[in-house]
């Protein structure tokens, strides 16, 4: 950072030419400058005022280092400290502070300033780079002279083969402006190198997301709840299966930033929804440095692996939401991970009563990964508006519709072991006569969204539960 | 790294594990059974250079493939480096004179 500028001693105005009121105190600063050890700053014309030999302050490095908010302002220095501080023409003040007891008898007795330069909005990100570089900790990475920007990210890595946004001083400074937490504090460790994740450096990868600022504390939580050992990003980042971290958001927070809830509410077209889970993705990629291929051993993966976060339509949903039924207070604004794969559609057009429904529901969600296959996953049920309404209608609530699918998915043990069917894979021959349950309790995990369109619902097949595979996590989002 | 004044800079996205200059990739283990290509960029005499690696490179096992540039002042052409990566393990690019 450069050092701060000291202050000559005595009177100290700042001011510019495109001000009024300056133009106004034009002669009365050739008067104080006859008078009095009087420096004046010009921010905008080297030339301006006449009468006294302005310093040039055009980059405004004396006017930011020493707090002008408005021009004219009038100081009075005392050995480099300021004793005293006038805003705008005032005559009163300004004779005081002066000793000239017959300044600018001519004037106005008051008039107010206009903005100093140095805290002009247009200005503040460039100056805040210029004079507060030392926030920040990252290393810098200097571009070479012929070095597409774009270009540049890919060829380091760290692009999830889409572009992202360089990460500029500039840029990462605004998203920074997102949270009220410290660049330097430590999120997360993230895995698979177990590297101390900074708000810094989650603010870097949500510029390269392509995050606005207001997102940054989603992606914060997102980032804490990954790195639990709960959630196991590692495991889940590491497996072969197709999974990834889904996000769920609710709360206020998800109008407040724009996010969709509604129709295509899984799919493009929304940048909060898609640029949120994107950061976390990225998170994991650069500072974690868990890359496809590498620690990723994942056989397919699945496109919500570059981003899968969505909202949940409270307002519209005649259920708890799925961050209370986790254990959130109501309104808070919070994330929920859940490791799972890529959506799949459930049809039915034609049950009005809410038993039925719940068939079609058990029918296909007998079939998550595989229909011999039970306990081992959980998965979350996305329902839409109107598969919704079947059940609210006939004064189902959540608990209900989840106690209803627990009941139809009881397996009996001859289905599920192997052989039966003529498949090998299944169960041990043991088991046969047994009645198991296709999904353990707290496993199935409804939420609302969606158009208002459209007699479908969606699942989400999560990935190995339990202490050695993953549970969903809930984190809440604190600004 | 000091960043130089007007320099266009990005942060460091990464754990900052590896350093910031891309690294070179890795030197093959040995010659038997590689392909190497030897590409002459046709300044004058690259040819019999690129001749004398190509008889000590076969001697110890690898096999060899020629390419060359259209003219040396100009980089090669992208269907002509596709075709190396292609089709070689490493390559040998030739000055001469």
């Amino acid at each position: 950072m450069p050092a701060e500028p000291l202050l000559p001693s005595g009177l100290v105005a700042f001011v510019k030419r495109d001000c009024p009121t300056c133009v106004l105190v034009e002669p009365v600063l050739a008067e104080l400058a006859k008078h009095t050890e009087l420096t004046v700053y010009t921010q905008d014309d080297p030339a301006f005022p006449g009468g006294v030999e302005p310093v040039d302050d055009r980059t405004l490095d004396v006017s930011w280092h020493h707090g002008i908010e408005t021009v004219p302002t009038l100081l009075s220095v005392r050995d480099g400290e300021e004793t005293e501080r006038v805003i705008g023409w005032h005559r009163e003040d300004w004779r005081r502070v002066s000793g000239v007891g017959d300044l600018g008898s001519d004037l106005p007795e008051r008039r107010p300033g206009c903005g100093s330069l140095s805290v002009d909005p247009d200005r503040a990100g460039e100056l805040a780079v210029r004079f507060g570089a030392s926030r920040l900790a990252a290393r810098r990475v200097e571009l070479a002279a012929l070095e597409d920007e774009m270009e540049a990210a890919f060829d380091r890595g760290w692009s999830d083969g889409l572009p992202v946004v360089p990460p500029t001083e500039l840029r990462v400074l605004a998203m920074l402006d997102g949270t009220t937490r410290a660049p330097s504090e430590v999120v997360a460790v993230v895995p698979p190198d177990l590297v101390e994740c900074t708000v810094e450096k989650v603010a870097i990868n949500a510029v390269m997301a392509g995050c606005r600022p207001e997102y940054l504390p989603v992606v914060i939580a997102a980032v804490e709840a990954a790195c639990t050992d709960e959630f196991n990003i590692h495991g889940l980042l590491a497996t072969t299966m197709s999974t990834g971290p889904i996000l769920v958001v609710n709360g206020p927070i998800r109008r407040a930033i724009g996010m969709n809830s509604g129709a295509n509410v899984l799919g493009q077209g929304n940048r909060a929804n898609l640029t949120i889970g994107r950061a976390l993705q990225l998170v994991i990629r650069n500072v974690g440095g868990g890359r496809p291929g590498e620690v990723d051993r994942a056989t397919f993966g699945n496109p919500g692996k570059l981003s899968f976060c969505f909202a949940e339509d409270e307002e519209g949903s005649p259920w708890t939401p799925l961050s209370t039924d986790l254990g959130a207070e109501a309104g808070v604004d919070t994330v929920t991970l859940f490791p799972g794969e890529g959506p799949r559609n459930v049809i039915d057009q034609k049950s009005r009563e809410p038993e039925s429904l719940a068939r079609t529901y058990a029918v296909n969600l007998r079939s998550v990964h595989h229909p011999k296959m039970v306990m081992g996953f959980d998965c979350m049920l996305v329902v839409g508006p109107e598969h919704a309404r079947v059940f609210s209608r006939a004064g189902w609530d959540k608990a209900r519709l989840i106690e209803e699918l627990h009941s139809l998915l009881q397996i009996p043990g001859s289905e599920l072991i192997q052989g039966a069917g003529g498949i090998a894979e299944g169960l041990p021959p043991a088991l046969e006569g047994a009645t198991l349950p296709k999904f353990r309790q707290g496993g199935i995990l409804p939420v609302y969204c969606g158009g208002g369109a459209g007699l479908f619902s969606m699942i989400i097949a999560g990935w190995v539960n339990g202490a050695t595979g993953s549970q969903p996590v809930l984190r809440e989002i604190r600004p | 790294m000091t960043a130089q004044a007007g320099a266009r800079v990005v942060l460091d996205p990464t754990g900052e594990k590896r350093p910031v200059a891309r690294e070179r990739v890795p030197r093959p283990a040995s010659l038997e059974g590689l392909t190497v290509g030897l590409l002459d960029i046709s300044k004058p005499r690259g040819d019999i250079l690129l001749d004398r690696f190509e008889a000590r490179l076969v001697a110890q096992g690898a096999s060899v493939k020629r390419y060359a540039k259209p003219t040396f002042s100009k980089p090669a052409p992208m269907d002509v480096r596709k075709q190396i990566a292609e089709e070689c393990g490493a390559v040998v690019e030739a000055l001469a004179d």
